[in-house]
């Protein structure tokens, strides 16, 4: 047997493409964020923008609006089950849902104006994600301190102490999230009455359902879950891509004057090298909710809460600098900056490309301006809005109470009656749509020499009659239609229904057909 | 090639597979995500034990939770069922026009018997109740056997001429060919049409009329307005159940038509009887 020396092997230049040493996981675990407490003008307007939402969403059930005896009281009701929306002086019919959808597209078309111009603003401020995390954090902080505390306590073992602090924080969360789902299922029926019933437990299966889910999903997606919700399973951070252009306002580093940053400023300088206005403090990164570095550039993750900004010009308050290293600013506003500060991008960033000697910026930089938020795009958006906004209001202004749809009964089409006149049957609908009792007038008006009469009702034969209605309802009648042999003009003859209330001169008409066999002419 | 490479666009860790150049990069799913997949698959095995789901060689696994769609349509059906109970009984108890003076009995007995006309009567009446040659027309006001709630009751529970019914309604009309000349049959048909129209020849008229009281007022009645007790079509009207028109008036005579209506009781039972005279009441020509 001929053994080879080691040497003589051939070895061959192959690596395991699947090492387990140099494998990458597949998922990630996630990280933990613990969001510092941030002050400023724009923590300011974000607190007001919490107080009004949740306030408009806990307390508006319980806002009352009278509708006289006939219709509930409760200013803001979706009535699932009589299939009305009732808005504070609005009532909402079924088939008056296009407001509704109107009002969908309007939200949308928003969505895009508000995004178009100041960029992810509904996420950062509006979004009930945001709302809702922002206030989970502030039951965090208040139980478990701030930042720093609050790594501390994560980071410490189990003691008596944490377990309380921890147990305390969940409770806390769960109430909240049960006092949201609590106020969803108000604005489906009447608050005080199902408040009642909910503590007494008669309240309605599906109720009791539908707090739990949302206690559930309040506490998972509010107190757990927060950036991933935004990360992961928000379909807007990729739409917005789309919306966003050169000219829309973002949250942005602009390392045209922080660059080169440092933490020691003064050896550097001493050295004679460039200084940027960034101390690299990291409190940008430390109060950030989505856990990333807004210096790294416009991020999917950034949801423009402009918390950063607040922490950022605190620190640039203190070193005596202009405010707004991190700020609101267009892409335009920033690339200009950004060729400024690196003389047409021949050199790295030089801030004395964009300060005069003596300290300021120099005239050349550019800050943002008003009227870069109008431009052609925002006004196709506005005045979109605007008309649909517009369309719906005159609708809503000039639309009928009083309505009536007539269905023409097509078997038989006719019916020939001993006296050789031809009787045709309608399903006469009168819609009362204002929550009051009424009396109105029906008339037909054409079809010589025809009458009708109401089944089920003594009123005699006639070419009018009146009906008392009642209050927001549907009436239906049956009606049949006679008209004498030796009147009837064409197997088809049109003519109308009228329906009038005679005190509030409101109307309506349908024009409904006649049929009668060729051989009755 | 190196399980560590680094995308240089993006700066991304690629899983090391290459396909033409092409790498695939490695942004990996949260895990969370994964432990819900994994949630979603345990849920999917669980599902399958629990319901009726593993395709077997003449039916499927049933699921140890016991549930079928048929059975669940069964219990809808008798809660559908009890909650007509009430109705039901009280359609038994009371007569057709107790029940047709009711609003809400009416309402119910005019759907349920709708329903039962559409399975069993619209083979010869029409969809509409409109009726065709030879079998009338329940939405006009002229009743051969009178269109009361009870006499319509009546003549659906029993039927016409359907001679396994004792009670059934019964007449006939006798082959006048058989009786009278074929002029004086022409002359009856131009006199009957005359009643409610125009006729060719004015003249058959007056002997027509003769021949009429000699022959026919002992069921059609001296004014020829017919006699429901018997069964006799009113003739001045402008309902008829064959043809208007002198002519086929004449056919009539000679040889008449009968049509058999078949009793209703045995089949369909006296609540569903009661239903449909409610509803074939309120097409519009009930008296």
């Amino acid at each position: 047997m001929h053994v080879l020396d080691k040497t003589q092997m051939e070895r061959l230049e192959a690596k395991a493409v699947n090492s387990a040493k140099t494998r990458q996981p597949l998922y990630a675990p996630r990280k933990k964020i613990f969001p510092k407490r941030a002050s400023g003008s724009f923590r300011r307007f974000k607190w007001l923008v919490m107080a009004i939402t949740l306030g408009i969403y806990y307390l508006m059930p319980w806002l009352r609006w009278d509708r006289g005896p006939f219709a509930p009281d409760q200013a803001v009701l979706i009535d699932l089950a009589n299939r009305r929306f009732y808005v504070f002086f609005i009532e909402i019919w079924p088939q008056e849902f296009y407001y509704v959808a109107g009002l969908l597209v309007m939200a949308g078309v928003g969505l895009f104006l508000i995004t178009s111009t100041v960029g992810r603003a509904w996420c950062g401020y509006a979004c009930p994600q945001t709302v809702w995390v922002d206030l989970f954090l502030v039951v965090e902080r208040a139980i478990e301190g701030d930042r720093n505390a609050r790594i501390k306590l994560d980071a410490g073992p189990w003691t008596a102490r944490k377990l309380v602090l921890r147990v305390s924080k969940h409770a806390i969360w769960l109430v909240i999230g049960a006092a949201t789902g609590g106020a969803w299922i108000f604005y489906f029926a009447d608050a005080p009455t199902l408040v009642g019933e909910l503590f007494t437990g008669t309240a309605a299966p599906v109720a009791y359902i539908t707090v739990a889910v949302l206690t559930a999903t309040t506490y998972t997606f509010g107190g757990l879950m927060r950036e991933q919700v935004c990360t992961y399973m928000c379909p807007w951070p990729r739409i917005q891509a789309a919306m966003l252009d050169e000219s829309s306002l973002t949250v942005t580093y602009n390392d045209w004057r922080g660059e080169p940053r440092s933490r020691h400023a003064k050896k550097v300088l001493a050295a004679g090298q460039p200084v940027g206005d960034c101390v690299d403090c990291n409190a940008c990164v430390a109060v950030c909710p989505m856990g990333i570095d807004i210096r790294d550039g416009q991020q999917l993750e950034c949801i423009t809460c402009a918390l950063c900004i607040d922490a950022c010009d605190g620190v640039m308050d203190k070193l005596g600098k202009e405010r707004g290293l991190i700020s609101y600013a267009t892409l335009s506003d920033y690339n200009a900056n950004m060729m400024l500060a690196t003389a047409g991008g021949a050199s790295s960033v030089s801030p004395s490309l964009v300060r005069t000697a003596d300290g300021p910026f120099s005239d050349k930089v550019s800050h943002f301006h008003i009227r870069k938020i109008f431009r052609p795009r925002t006004y196709v958006y506005m005045g979109m809005w605007s008309l649909i906004g517009l369309g719906l209001l005159y609708s809503l202004l000039t639309r009928d109470r009083l309505e009536i749809n007539v269905l023409h009964d097509r078997n038989p089409q006719f019916v020939t009656l001993s006296d050789a006149s031809i009787r045709n049957g309608y399903t006469v609908k009168l819609l009362n749509m204002i929550p009051e009792p009424r009396t109105i007038v029906v008339t037909m008006q054409g079809l010589q020499g025809a009458e009708m009469s109401v089944v089920g009702s003594d009123l005699p034969a006639a070419r009018f009659f009146a009906i008392a209605v009642e209050p927001d309802r549907l009436n239906m009648l049956k009606v049949f239609v006679r008209q004498p042999a030796d009147e009837v003009r064409h197997a088809a003859q049109t003519f109308k229904f009228r329906v009038e209330d005679r005190a509030s001169f409101e109307s309506d008409e349908y024009t409904a057909t006649f049929n009668a066999p060729e051989i009755a002419r | 090639m190196s399980s560590e490479h680094i995308d240089e666009v993006s700066g991304i860790s690629t899983t090391g597979h290459e396909w033409d150049g092409i790498r695939e990069l490695n942004n990996p799913l949260p895990q969370w995500w994964v432990i819900t997949f994994y949630i979603t698959v345990a849920w999917a095995v669980a599902y399958t034990i629990a319901y009726p789901a593993w395709p077997m060689l003449s039916s499927a696994t049933k699921g140890v939770l016991g549930y079928s769609s048929r059975n669940a349509v069964k219990i809808e059906l008798a809660a559908a069922e009890a909650a007509k109970g009430k109705y039901v009984a009280a359609i038994q108890q009371k007569t057709v026009s107790e029940i047709a003076a009711d609003d809400a009995l009416r309402e119910f007995a005019v759907a349920a018997g709708g329903a039962t006309f559409k399975v069993n009567c619209v083979q010869c009446h029409g969809s509409g109740a409109q009726g065709s040659k030879g079998f009338p027309n329940l939405n006009d006001d002229d009743w051969l056997w009178g269109g009361t709630t009870e006499q319509i009751q009546q003549t659906i529970a029993h039927g016409i001429r359907f001679a396994s019914d004792p009670d059934t309604r019964q007449s006939e009309m006798p082959p006048f060919g058989d009786i009278i000349t074929p002029e004086q049959i022409a002359q009856v048909g131009a006199y009957v049409a005359s009643l409610s129209g125009k006729v060719q020849d004015a003249s058959l008229i007056e002997p027509g009329a003769k021949v009429f009281a000699e022959n026919c007022v002992a069921c059609h009645g001296d004014n020829a307005k017919g006699n429901k007790e018997l069964g006799a079509p009113n003739l001045t009207d402008a309902i008829w159940l064959y043809a208007p028109g002198e002519t086929a008036i004449a056919v009539q005579v000679r040889a008449p038509k009968h049509g058999v209506m078949p009793a209703w009781i045995g089949r369909l039972g006296e609540t569903k009887v009661k239903e449909l005279a409610v509803y074939v009441h309120s097409l519009g020509g009930g008296e």
